[in-house]
């Protein structure tokens, strides 16, 4: 059995841990709130552009434009969204092994494919492996503004414009509620499958279709990134959110269970230590 | 006067919101003025201000880049960012625009030329209508 101060300096140490992931709990809790939020504001821009392109795309069938073909794929994109860092459960380790799998399924050789990575973690898994990443983009802030990651957004579309990849794939985790997180994966371009529900509008395009094709579709397919990005930030501090508290609830289990062992071991001791004096007081009679 | 209803939304979520007698922007191809009961029309916009007119005041908003898509009763406009006239930050504008100067300047012949120059453009919309307010 562990020394009375052996146990001590574990139980010690383990409230020290426990502080900690409270602390982190309620950072990212505050953070996800917040992320959250603006997950909600981005809905209204998101659905508008998503009606104004469904209705020109389909509306007039002679409105051709490079980004609403498919041409034959000879490279895939893969954008993989993942966090900065660690401690948030399964967040950044199910979307990269999602996407791993994905990627030796779909391809044989690593000329077929490129990697833009979109965070730290997923940069340094597929660096480890010896992946070629094409373009990473680390430090993205916790609550992103389109600004932010208009850059990348903007060299991934042109990928596909400068016909460096043929069609364009976004990994990333869908934010379903606090507690769960869905890896998804989107096809961003070439934009096929626009779905038409609902009534469209028929417009009158000024000057022409195909030149409001050529401003409205990279917005289009950024907006979707960014989207990605907002929902995937949403689902990382849940993640983190969760995974603290869990840590949080196991320090105390441990806590209580280390307490219990101190306990009886103090209480050994003491009986111990009676028994002695009973029995030395025992000899000299 | 009949009003029309225009919403300004950005990615950072809605700018404006509310009823209008005219809203004047400028799209690439010109200046559009449009009021209650116009066909449903969509327009890329350029940088520039966009003026909502009603009851003799008028509202200013600075739109970088974007579309505007109009429908009988509602005009919305969609861009990457747009700002009211009160909340632009002066300041930032003019730190903004000598920062593209100065990019304009030291590397005339750069790959970002475009982006510096549209940098600029969009600094001296934002201070043109701080100023205007």
């Amino acid at each position: 059995m562990a020394s009375l101060r052996d146990i001590k300096s574990r139980i010690n140490s383990t409230k020290k841990t426990s502080q900690i992931t409270k602390a982190m709990q309620m950072v990212s809790a505050s953070k996800w709130n917040r992320a959250e939020s603006n997950a909600k504001k981005y809905v209204p821009y998101m659905e508008k552009i998503q009606e104004v392109v469904m209705s020109i795309a389909s509306g007039s069938t002679d409105a051709s434009h490079p980004m609403l073909m498919s041409r034959p794929i000879k490279k895939t994109g893969y954008i993989v969204i993942t966090a900065d860092k660690g401690l948030a459960g399964a967040y950044n380790s199910s979307v990269l092994r999602h996407v791993l799998k994905t990627i030796q399924q779909r391809h044989k050789s690593s000329d077929e494919y490129v990697i833009i990575a979109i965070g730290k973690v997923g940069r340094d898994f597929f660096i480890n492996r010896k992946m070629h990443v094409e373009l990473e983009v680390t430090g993205v802030p916790d609550q992103p503004s389109f600004s932010d990651i208009s850059d990348i957004a903007k060299s991934a579309v042109n990928l596909f414009q400068n016909e460096l990849c043929d069609e364009l794939y976004m990994y990333y985790n869908h934010y379903v509620s606090a507690i769960s997180q869905e890896v998804t994966e989107k096809k961003i371009l070439p934009l096929t499958d626009i779905e038409t529900s609902g009534t469209l509008t028929s417009y009158e395009y000024e000057p022409d279709p195909e030149a409001i094709l050529e401003v409205l579709l990279p917005q289009y397919a950024e907006s979707l990134i960014y989207g990605a990005l907002l929902d995937g930030k949403a689902s990382e501090h849940s993640a983190r959110m969760t995974a603290m508290k869990n840590a949080t609830d196991n320090a105390k289990e441990i806590i209580d269970s280390l307490s219990l062992q101190y306990n009886r071991a103090r209480q050994a001791a003491i009986t111990q230590e009676i028994t002695e004096i009973v029995g030395g007081a025992a000899a000299l009679e | 006067m009949k009003t029309i209803k225009v919403s300004v939304v950005t990615p950072d979520g809605p700018v404006y919101d509310a009823e209008v007698e005219m809203v004047s922007a400028k799209a690439k191809s010109g200046e559009l003025g449009i009021m209650a009961g116009h066909v449903p029309m969509v327009a890329p916009l350029d940088i520039a201000a966009v003026r909502l007119k009603n009851e003799g005041r008028t509202d200013y908003i600075a739109i970088n880049g974007g579309f505007l898509e109009v429908r009988p009763d509602v005009v919305t406009i969609l861009a990457q960012s747009a700002e009211r006239a009160e909340t632009i930050d002066l300041v930032r504008a003019q730190s903004a625009k000598e920062r593209a100067e100065k990019r304009l300047r030291e590397n005339p012949d750069s790959i970002d030329i475009k982006r510096a120059e549209l940098a600029l453009k969009r600094a001296i919309n934002r201070i043109n209508i701080a100023e205007t307010k």
